[in-house]
């Protein structure tokens, strides 16, 4: 069963964010892992790449497909996981301790917009 | 007007085993049970059974039975001995692609097609149209039949030990029908997986028991997830991508099953006008430099002008190589041509390889 971890806000699209003073950590949730079934390759973008809320900003592939990461905040990606790059299905196995990216928010009201774990329980149960 | 989702007799074993279930061919089928990824090397290193019970069967049969498969088929089944089997395609009159099937050589008088799932009711409608002269009764058993394969280098072992069948006495490519439990079942030495194995066409009920004393036995179930990856390492074809009604044998690169030498097949003038004056594309195998998957439908391009596009593509989990196949506008067909795939909004090194990504491990 999946975890929904309630120190962090999520996105429709599936990702978690976590805000730690302006800088907001990414990953994508328990429950989207469980349904990417085994995690081959995550695309990420470059440090620097500026974001606007709702943008793709790379792409995280099972064996099967490749599904569209979509950031849930703007502002400036200031770092990337690059352990990801080698060893991609560590998401499988924690993917909240294995972010993806993190960006340095422009509007942190972005981050108290989203889906808190109730009402991301909700919508998981409803798919 | 919706169309009613079909299921296959083991249905309910793939959901009380949890599968992720989801629509193929008209059919709700199981992609994967435990993932992909292990039900692949089960296959490849031990042994997995899959459900492929939507698969079609249709049975010619008459005086002029080799003449008709011979007329609808681009193989050659002249004069075979009974008990063979063939890979080849049907073909429309311009050398499109009807089905790509196995034709199972019964007798002189009788012979059993197996077809895609996809294309059972194209397929049935455009054989019985073509029997116009032939003294040949055309009969879809798709919904009598359901069908197991056994996949790889245990495959053997494991049959002869669960079912008590004699199948080291069935040759590649050859099939026995024995009678079992009081009925007549059919088993191959055929699959779609580069590996040994075996294929069981017989009742429902029959398949739901055998399936059964396969799971109690421990073997491996495996979707058709593993499936797919499986026969793309092995450069086999799937009717949609590598093959189409706007795609022919010759450039799929398939041109070894189709026999000009015959005196006459539907689509064999179109086949040898190609053959002859090649072809403007063809299927080929890509390696991409680097992790980035190319996926089905992704551009293939030189100088940033598109040449081409991905039929299949994986990272290959064998290799652990990121390896496609792809349609590709001639000359950039070559062996060692430097190529670029487009993925998202950046384009990979990409060069033509052999399609074929891991060795075939047939025993022959």
């Amino acid at each position: 069963m999946a975890i929904f971890k309630d120190d962090v806000r999520y996105a429709e699209s599936h990702e978690w964010v976590k805000l730690e003073g302006d800088v907001a950590t990414i990953g994508i949730s328990d429950y989207a892992q469980h349904a990417l079934g085994d995690i081959v390759y995550v695309d990420m973008p470059e440090v620097g790449d500026e974001m606007a809320a709702g943008d793709v900003f790379g792409a995280v592939e099972s064996v099967k497909a490749a599904s569209d990461l979509i950031c849930p905040v703007s502002g400036e990606v200031v770092e990337i996981n690059e352990a990801l790059e080698d060893a991609p299905e560590s998401i499988n196995a924690d993917a909240f301790a294995n972010w993806i990216i993190k960006v340095k928010v422009s509007d942190p009201a972005e981050v108290d917009a989203l889906l808190d774990v109730a009402a991301y329980t909700q919508l998981c149960e409803n798919e | 007007m919706e169309e009613v989702i079909k299921t296959t007799c083991l249905h309910d074993r793939h959901v009380d085993l949890g599968a992720l279930m989801s629509p193929f061919a008209g059919y709700d089928m199981p992609i994967q049970y435990k993932g992909i990824t292990e039900e692949h090397n089960a296959v490849r290193h031990n042994v997995g059974v899959f459900d492929v019970s939507h698969m079609g069967e249709v049975r010619v049969k008459g005086a002029d039975a080799e003449k008709f498969v011979n007329h609808i088929f681009v193989n050659d089944v002249t004069g075979a001995p009974d008990g063979q089997i063939f890979y080849g395609m049907m073909c429309y009159e311009n050398g499109g692609t009807v089905d790509d099937l196995l034709v199972y050589k019964v007798n002189d008088n009788e012979f059993f097609l197996v077809i895609n799932a996809s294309n059972i009711d194209k397929d049935v409608a455009w054989i019985m149209q073509n029997t116009t002269g032939f003294d040949v009764e055309v009969t879809d058993e798709s919904l009598y039949y359901g069908e197991l394969a056994i996949q790889g280098p245990n495959a053997e072992d494991t049959i002869a030990r669960i079912f008590d069948l004699p199948v080291k006495e069935i040759a590649f490519y050859n099939f026995k029908t024995l009678h079992v439990e009081g009925e007549d079942i059919i088993v191959s030495r055929t699959g779609y997986t580069g590996e040994d194995g075996f294929e069981i066409y017989a009742s429902h009920e029959f398949t739901i028991r055998a399936w059964d004393k396969l799971m109690d036995a421990g073997v491996q179930p495996c979707g058709l997830g593993c499936r797919d990856t499986l026969r793309f390492e092995v450069g086999l074809p799937l009717y949609g991508d590598e093959l189409s009604e706007t795609i022919s044998p010759i450039e799929a690169s398939l041109s070894m099953f189709v026999k000009l030498d015959k005196p006459e097949f539907i689509g064999k003038d179109a086949l040898a006008a190609q053959k002859a004056n090649g072809v403007t594309r063809r299927i080929v195998g890509l390696q991409l430099e680097g992790n980035a998957i190319p996926r089905h439908g992704y551009p293939v391009e030189v100088n940033g002008q598109q040449v081409g596009e991905i039929t299949t593509g994986y990272r290959s989990i064998s290799t652990g190589l990121s390896v496609a196949m792809a349609m590709i506008n001639k000359p950039y067909d070559k062996l060692g041509t430097e190529v670029e795939v487009r993925i998202r909004k950046k384009t990979f090194p990409a060069k033509v390889v052999k399609k074929r990504f891991y060795d075939k491990n047939y025993k022959k």
